[in-house]
């Protein structure tokens, strides 16, 4: 009896053992499709806030499950939902909320024209010539923050986006209480 | 007429015998209008006039921008002061571009035309003079009217609903104007059917204003307009919830009324298109209720669109008493508002000075799950469900289980027993959902922005480097030339 | 920080503390009948229990850092106790009132996450601890007696033997006659009497006895819209039709509908128990499926099971399903078919 029980537990281990390393040799994935998909939510403007190289180390980060899917400021709580649905996890908006959404603004008295912040710009929000005072797209402007880098006259500064009748929304009530 | 069910509703105390016998007597005319350029759903309208520009009264001072919009006129006659923010009748209390006219006292009117007799009129013109005058629904969505009627007519209507629900507690201005100006909204009724070739008009009133249903049956003596008094009960006044129980049927989820061959129009709008339509006369006033426990002599005031609401609660003695809570509309959807320098909007069905008695404000306390909110929507919703998800940021959640189709009538909060926000749940969620959407589509469009200028870059790269390459080969190709030059120059002196 | 106030800017004058009121305020007829059917062991069985109550959520709820006020304002853990000590047998001692209590309180509602969190009624969860763990308390059972104040702080307070009035209730003498192979003819009589068994002159728990009364007081609940007809008739459908249909199959084994209906905590689970608003489904088709599985479970557990009265375990059961019964019971929103999907537009 008790050797039956040990044959046919022992054929059953050998048996599936086999059929898994059958099944990973032959339905082996090549490379890792996350990554590619993740950087396809990603903004793609390569600003290197998060603190990767571009939103490709970002992504790989993202999959191998070392950076938070809070990690794209510009990207704000639109990119951190995405991310979380992709990766099948709980997004913790808590902290993304507090910032609140960013722009760059040009304080147009100080503003010399060097053009600067416009080469850096990675969505081309920023228009402007030489000499000539520059305005940003607030529609292209990620916030990501080069434009601020590189101006000589700290004249281009990010602000957080002015609430119009248009963006308002009513806040979230009972929110001081515990869930 | 047979009467179908709603499904939940509520009963609030209707709180209308407050102001219901008071006639609508007309403000007297107020030294300083804010006409807001954005009393309509959709873009705000343009400005036409310039600051110290002189108008008339009725005179076209903004003109609608793009598909959705409506066009804006002088209430009164006088000077254009100022075209600038003003506080908006807007819970945020953000400006809005407004214009400021100061009256000259007069109050004269600019031309207008007389129609003799409108219905012979060609449905196109019809909904063009409701166009031109500016006219939105007065129930409070206030979506362009003539809109409304271009769709409808393009895509066909059976029914014509005149909502004379009026469910909001306290208000009384559509009873007011149904018992004083039944005929004139009879005849309006008549062109707006006329406008979409629609073959039934019921008007739908509730049975708790019978002198309004028998002015109204009286004026639509010999004609088609059926007056249909329905059961008192809220929400029945919303646009969905008169259909069903007018007409059994259902608006599809995410559709129009259209979809189902009906058409929903206030009374209250029915009378300002036979205004625009037999006289010209664009939208510049509206009947608002001045009501609430705090107010020393509710009425029922015909206002000029733009007068500051402290002068509509000044005119019956103000208050008794400081009120609780200020609001704009009725106690059920309305919004509260702290500055009284607010002007009166299109939308502005009433002024409410509440108490704190008659809020009935408390601390919310845990939910039970006793589903009484449940009973209470008129949807068919889980109020108790969607915002234990929204509690705990789960949006998504609250998505799929309906908050799309919550008409925000507050039924439930109004029932909960432990007095949990509900609406306000569903109100933030859909604001927090709209607003990541915006964002979602800001950073699409940003991305294609940054792949442009990557692109673009790479482009200037390429270019630049086959520049180069040709450069190079070309000054080869030219020190190759000189250096055979100068073997053959060897050669030939060889 | 938004200082506006979001509508509606009315609300119905309701309140949980209001809620529960009436609750009670409809419980105290039946017990007013228990008072005075058992006498004072019974009052000093309540008291004990509602004083267990409210001093153990007053501690845990400040352990847990919270405002104890309102806690106990809404009258929630006030509830349960006395639903509970109308379910124990009214000679019971003190200590099963303060266990049970404590119990349903603190283990069956405040380790949830407190009032609304809970996922089985704290009532009948420590009822079923009581009777699993103390079963001889549990089932020692009087005949209506009514003694002195002082010899019922014996009763209470020092557990004098009772021997002199013990007696079975229906539920429970049915089923130690069958294990004798007797059958219900014989067991019924001089056991089964309709028209007191209406009004509750029987033997049992507390509470549970009278029927008319705690008929009157779930009528009222409904009357003042606490709670709707779906459970509470539902359940006693799902006694009623297995009972009728097996009665009249083998009448000498299987009880009539009637015996079921006035016997045991049905009435009381059917009106107070089942109709609890954080255990059961919150639609009304959820809570007529669930109130008629209760029923059923009642009376399969009565009727095979090996306690005499199965009212606990089946609401225990019932409460367990009550996340899927909410998961498969939706509404219909409007505009949607049953599924979800968009109405198709026609004209």
């Amino acid at each position: 009896m008790l050797f039956a029980a040990v044959v046919s537990l022992t054929i059953l281990g050998t048996v599936f053992g086999l059929l898994l390393g059958v099944a990973a040799r032959y339905l082996k994935v090549e490379g890792n499709p996350l990554v590619a998909e993740l950087e396809q939510l990603l903004p793609g403007s390569q600003c290197g806030q998060c603190g990767f190289p571009g939103c490709t180390g970002a992504a790989q980060a993202l999959a191998d499950g070392s950076a938070p899917v809070t990690l794209c400021p510009p990207g704000g709580r639109a990119v951190v939902q995405l991310l979380a649905d992709k990766l099948g996890i709980e997004a913790d908006l808590s902290g993304v909320e507090e910032k609140g959404p960013m722009i760059a603004e040009v304080k147009e008295e100080i503003c010399i024209g060097c053009t600067r912040c416009f080469k850096v710009c990675p969505t081309d929000a920023i228009m402007g010539a030489a000499q000539q005072i520059h305005v940003v797209f607030r529609e292209a402007c990620t916030a990501c923050g080069k434009c601020e880098e590189v101006c000589p006259t700290e004249s281009i500064k990010l602000q957080a986006v002015p609430v119009t009748l248009q963006s308002w929304y009513w806040n979230k009530p009972m929110a001081g209480e515990a869930v | 007429m047979k009467l179908f069910d709603l499904k939940g509703g509520v009963h609030p105390e209707g709180k209308k015998d407050l102001s219901a016998e008071r006639h609508i007597r007309a403000l007297p005319l107020p030294k300083k209008l804010y006409v807001p350029l954005q009393q309509h759903i959709g873009a705000p309208a343009t400005p036409i006039v310039n600051v110290g520009n002189k108008v008339l009264k009725g005179q076209l001072i903004a003109t609608a921008q793009g598909a959705v919009s409506s066009s804006i006129h002088a209430p009164t006659s006088g000077t254009i002061t100022a075209l600038g923010d003003h506080v908006a009748p807007h819970p945020s209390g953000l400006p809005v571009p407004t214009i400021t006219l100061e009256s000259d006292g007069e109050d004269r009117w600019f031309m207008t035309r007389i129609v003799d007799d409108p219905l012979a009129l060609a449905p196109e013109e019809v909904a063009a003079c409701v166009a031109a005058a500016g006219i939105v629904g007065l129930g409070g969505a206030t979506f362009p009217s003539a809109l409304k009627l271009n769709l409808s007519r393009s895509s066909g209507v059976q029914t014509l609903i005149m909502n004379g629900g009026e469910c909001e507690p306290y208000l009384t201005c559509d009873d007011r104007i149904m018992r004083e100006r039944a005929v004139e909204i009879v005849e309006g009724i008549r062109l707006i059917a006329h406008a979409v070739a629609a073959k039934e008009i019921l008007v739908g009133i509730e049975d708790n204003k019978p002198e309004a249903i028998a002015a109204m049956q009286e004026a639509a003596q010999g004609t088609t307009v059926k007056v249909v008094a329905m059961p008192s009960m809220y929400p029945m006044g919303s646009e969905k919830q008169i259909i069903q129980v007018l007409t059994g049927n259902e608006v599809p989820a995410g559709g129009r009324p259209a979809d189902i061959g009906v058409l929903v129009h206030n009374v209250a709008t029915a009378f300002a298109v036979q205004q625009a339509v037999r006289y010209g006369k664009p939208l510049i006033s509206r009947i608002v209720t001045i009501s609430g426990g705090a107010i020393l002599q509710p009425c029922n005031l015909e206002v000029l669109i733009g007068t500051p609401l402290q002068e509509l609660i000044d005119f019956n003695g103000g208050y008794t008493q400081p009120a609780a809570r200020l609001v704009l509309g009725g106690p059920m959807m309305g919004q509260q508002f702290t500055n009284t320098n607010v002007p009166v909007v299109k939308g502005t069905s009433g002024v409410l000075a509440l108490l704190a008695s008659e809020i009935g404000h408390a601390e919310a306390s845990p939910c039970i799950r006793c589903s009484t909110c449940v009973r209470a929507c008129p949807v068919g919703l889980l109020p108790l469900e969607m915002a234990a998800h929204i509690r705990t940021a789960d949006l998504t959640g609250a998505v799929a289980l309906g908050l799309k189709d919550c008409i925000a009538c507050g039924s439930c909060s109004y029932v909960c027993p432990a007095h949990i926000p509900l609406v306000h749940f569903f109100n933030y969620a859909k604001g927090d959902l709209a607003a990541q959407e915006r964002s979602k589509l800001k950073q699409e469009a940003t991305k294609k922005l940054a792949e442009a200028r990557n692109e673009r870059l790479a482009r200037i790269e390429r270019e630049r480097a086959e520049a180069a390459a040709k450069r190079k080969a070309a000054r080869e190709a030219k020190e190759r030339a000189a250096k055979e030059a100068a073997a053959k120059a060897a050669e030939e002196a060889v | 920080m938004n200082p506006i106030a979001h509508s509606p800017h009315a609300h119905a004058p309701v309140s949980i503390g209001k809620v529960m009121g009436t609750v009670l305020l409809a419980l105290t007829p039946a017990t007013l009948f228990g008072f005075w059917l058992y006498g004072w062991p019974a009052v000093n069985l309540w008291a004990v229990a509602l004083i267990a109550a409210i001093l153990g959520e007053a501690f845990v709820v400040r352990m847990q850092g919270r405002k104890v006020r309102p806690v106990l304002m809404d009258g929630s853990g006030i509830l349960t106790a006395w639903l509970l000590v109308l379910s124990l047998p009214p000679y019971a001692p003190w200590w099963i009132a303060v266990l049970g209590s404590l119990f349903a309180v603190i283990i069956g509602k405040q380790v949830f996450g407190g009032l609304g969190q809970n996922v089985f009624n704290p009532a009948m969860a420590a009822r079923v601890m009581l009777l699993i763990s103390f079963p001889l308390e549990m089932t020692t059972w009087v005949a209506p007696a009514t003694p002195g104040f002082m010899e019922s702080l014996r009763i209470t307070f020092f557990s004098q033997p009772i021997d002199g009035m013990a007696s079975a209730s229906l539920l429970g003498h049915v089923k130690t006659e069958f294990t004798r192979g007797i059958g219900l003819d014989q067991a019924l009589t001089g056991y089964y009497a309709p028209l007191d068994m209406l009004w509750g002159s029987r033997t049992g728990s507390l509470g549970e006895t009278a029927a008319v009364l705690l008929l009157i007081g779930g009528l009222f609940l409904i009357a003042r819209r606490i709670i709707t007809w779906h459970a509470p008739f539902a359940m006693l459908l799902g006694v009623a039709v297995p009972a009728l249909l097996f009665n009249a199959i083998d009448g000498n084994h299987y009880a009539g509908p009637m015996v079921h209906l006035l016997s045991g905590g049905l009435m009381l689970g059917a009106f107070f128990i089942v109709t609890d608003p954080v255990t059961s489904p919150n639609t009304a088709l959820g809570q007529f499926i669930f109130g008629l599985s209760c029923g059923l479970l009642t009376w399969i557990v009565r009727t095979w099971g090996g306690y005499p009265e199965g009212v606990a375990f089946a609401v225990l059961l019932m409460n367990a399903a009550t996340p899927i019964i909410d998961q498969y019971v939706k509404p219909r929103i409007y505009g949607r078919d049953r599924k979800g999907a968009a109405l198709t537009a026609n004209k």
